[in-house]
């Protein structure tokens, strides 16, 4: 029987404990002294619950060239993730029971992290017939989150039927809220800085409009609904009312909405272009007030790569979107409150306990439970490290933070007790290949 | 000044300098019987145009010809961009041919800055999408002072689609920078939102607006916004925003008449007041060349060679 022992690891809600994990559970906490078991010293680290993330975009199918699953999968065991969920748009759309499990296949095979997929809501996105909800339910991948990301179900009635069917299976509908007409033709937030640069505008209230009708909706049917990358001030306060007054919806925002503005765009460097676009300083201080709170509940990378191509490129003809798996541990501890004053447990519940909810992964999200699959991630708070795109695990390299140093490190992440990353570095997973 | 991109880049000090630079172009070239400058010889000016533009492209080649520099015209429209070329792959090839300024006009705003970022030229913007024409602004600078002298305390109205205008953006900055109150009129549909973060005063009421107007410049409307249902009908667009005889006689009498062209004749501005002798649009076109020959003059040389 394979045991490992974590040796004096920061524990959250137990102080400094070493963690015993025997055939990729935990089975004992304390102070231990095992002799046959592998040692991890773990001095100084803090122990995590493995981070989830509820939006990534693995690119496999269809543009291989931009992440697989495999290159993805390294990228977020780097950023301590041990389960993601993978977006929809692929090529093709994981539409079909076929498409999720190719997809699922992949992410066992290559062992990094859990790869949860997520089905479309509509067949090939397009927003008019439902996707075959609960063949993919029903599938080996087990899909329970759907969502046409990269496309809002615009069509109310079609989300009302998406949300209706949705409960059938246990599931739940992410909605990427945008209002297509009001955001016609546009390339970044609409405000004094974009009427500055003279680029077409995509105006909060189409992330807001739709936020409404479907938490109304939501209320109607008694359904549960999900919003994907949360980016204005007016969401947050919509959904802080909504969860007031008992409307089963959860939410989510992306690291760069909590740390970067639209003033971001001032170069027309591409890198900075993602949709929901940039928004204000004031935004970006609600969003992290609502994420602290919970009225948000749950950071989510909307990790985008995209080959150089399409980024280094005039910024009307790039595709939107950036990196997010291996930076978005540090930029969430800087937005709740920076490195010295972070609380662990409130980053552990966004980013790894409620988004294990939300995804209902059962087996991620847990707090050291004994008899608990051992998924989890040692960080180094005090570490520091300046992100270079081209030394990030990903196959592309459009991260916003390029020469930026961020706080906290990734010094380990378990996944069922193994090793994926060590000493920060990737170590051969074992997945089924 | 390595590039001339965005008007709001510039100082004051800087924008005098091109105003000044392009008076002495005009009075160095100006009765010559070859007018014509050693200035650039030797160099190569690119105009490299993503987007039609006649006037522009032939104001450009000309500036560069008259300093004497070799001029390539390259039309995107009809190279390897149809191809599928990309916007790096051809500046590429212009770095290989050595281009020592590119003239860019593209479709999409911030074009020069990423051409910037991977030439070593001099880059020149001569139309960004709906961002700039930094030398259009300069010409009509460059008018207003003929006619007005100095612009410190000028109010200058610019009337219509302030949202899809370059010129208007490049404008405001620029007329602010030399001292100038800008006022902004056009229907509230063709009007950046947040524009209240802009150095100027906005409006809805062009009557109200002509008493104390020194110079009003007129946009043209682009018939294809009627599509986007920015405003009603051409006819209310003119009896609201249209500049005719009526309105024109109730400018103050110095008062110019500007029109970056090419205009829309009954729409914008009515025939009469468009060939009446208070319209610049006739200076504005000969000013654009020795403005252009200055920007070209002081980008290539930094004024220091003869």
């Amino acid at each position: 029987m394979k045991k490992t022992v974590i040796k004096g690891a920061d524990v959250l809600g137990r102080g400094r404990s070493d963690l015993l994990i025997a055939d990729g559970r935990l089975v004992e906490t304390g102070r231990l002294d095992i002799a046959d078991a592998e040692v991890v010293d773990a001095d100084g680290l803090v122990a995590l619950p493995g981070l989830v993330d509820l939006h990534t975009h693995l690119r496999q199918p269809g543009y291989e060239e931009s992440e697989t699953v495999l290159s993805g999968s390294q990228a977020a065991a780097k950023g301590g993730y041990t389960a993601v969920c993978a977006m929809a748009n692929s090529t093709p759309v994981a539409d079909s029971p076929a498409v999720v499990e190719q997809v699922a296949d992949l992410g066992r095979r290559a062992g990094y992290v859990d790869v949860q997929p997520i089905g479309a809501v509509s067949q090939g996105l397009e927003g008019r017939r439902l996707a075959e909800m609960g063949e993919m339910a029903q599938s080996q991948a087990r899909v329970r989150m759907f969502s046409d990301d990269g496309k809002c179900v615009n069509d109310p009635l079609l989300m009302r039927r998406a949300l209706e069917y949705a409960a059938s299976v246990d599931g739940l509908i992410a909605q990427h809220a945008e209002e297509s007409r009001l955001t016609e033709g546009s390339q970044m937030h609409e405000g004094a800085v974009s009427a500055r640069l003279g680029m077409v505008g995509w105006p909060e209230v189409a992330e807001t409009s739709i936020i409404a009708r479907d938490v109304l909706l939501a209320e109607y049917l008694d359904a549960r609904v999900h919003f994907c990358h949360v980016s204005t001030r007016r969401s947050a306060e919509i959904i802080a009312a909504a969860k007031k007054r008992g409307v089963a919806v959860t939410a989510e925002v992306c690291p760069h909405h909590l740390i970067l503005t639209d003033h971001a765009a001032q170069g027309y460097d591409p890198v900075f272009k993602v949709n929901p676009p940039l928004r204000e300083n004031d935004d970006v201080e609600a969003l992290r007030s609502a994420l602290a709170d919970g009225t948000i509940d749950a950071v989510a990378t909307d990790h985008a790569p995209h080959s150089a191509e399409n980024k280094d490129c005039e910024w009307n003809a790039a595709r939107p979107g950036m990196l997010g798996l291996e930076t978005a541990l540090s930029i969430a501890v800087e937005a709740l409150g920076g490195p010295e004053d972070v609380d662990w447990n409130l980053v552990a519940e966004r980013t790894s306990r409620t988004p294990a909810r939300i995804a209902g992964l059962r087996a991620h999200g847990h707090d050291f439970d004994i008899g608990a699959e051992a998924n989890l991630t040692l960080v180094d708070p005090g570490g520091r490290w300046t992100v270079y795109g081209n030394e990030l695990s990903s196959l592309s390299t459009n991260t916003p933070y390029a020469g930026m140093e961020l706080p906290v490190t990734v010094n380990a992440t378990f996944l069922r007790g193994n090793a994926t990353v060590r000493n920060g570095q990737l170590t051969e997973a074992m997945g089924e290949n | 000044m390595k590039h001339l991109i965005d008007t709001a880049d510039l100082s004051r000090e800087q924008a005098e300098l091109l105003l000044h630079q392009a008076e002495e172009m005009s009075r160095a070239v100006s009765g010559r019987e070859v007018p014509k400058l050693p200035a650039l010889r030797g160099r190569t000016v690119v105009n490299l145009f993503f987007e039609d533009s006649t006037r522009t492209r032939t104001s450009f080649e000309t500036a560069a010809k008259r300093l004497s520099a070799d001029v390539v015209n390259f039309a995107a429209k009809s190279s390897s961009v149809n191809k599928g070329e990309s916007l790096k792959d051809t500046a590429l090839t212009l770095q290989a041919m050595g281009a020592d300024a590119v003239v860019v006009r593209h479709g999409a705003a911030g074009v020069p800055e990423r051409l910037a970022t991977w030439l070593p030229s001099s880059i020149l913007n001569a139309g960004d999408g709906l961002r700039g024409h930094p030398t259009q602004a300069l010409l009509d600078a460059y008018t207003l002072q003929q006619r007005l002298g100095r612009l410190d305390g000028r109010t200058v109205t610019i009337v219509g689609d302030i949202l899809h205008s370059r010129v208007a953006r490049s404008n405001v900055w620029l007329l602010n920078t030399l001292g100038a109150n800008v006022r902004l009129i056009g229907p509230p549909t063709l009007m950046p939102r947040r524009i209240e973060s802009w150095p100027a005063e906005v409006g809805y009421d062009l009557d109200a607006a002509l008493p104390d107007s020194d110079a009003i410049m007129m946009l043209r409307v682009q018939r294809e916004r009627m599509l986007g249902g920015f405003f009603p009908s051409e006819r209310e667009y003119s009896l609201r925003y249209g500049l005719d005889q009526r309105r024109a006689a109730r400018l103050p009498e110095e008062a110019p008449i500007m029109h970056p062209g090419p205009m829309n004749r009954g729409l914008e501005i009515a025939s009469a007041v468009a060939d009446s002798p208070r319209t610049t649009i006739v200076d504005q076109v000969t000013n654009g060349i020795w403005v252009r020959m200055a920007a070209l003059y002081l980008l290539l040389t930094n004024g220091d060679d003869e």
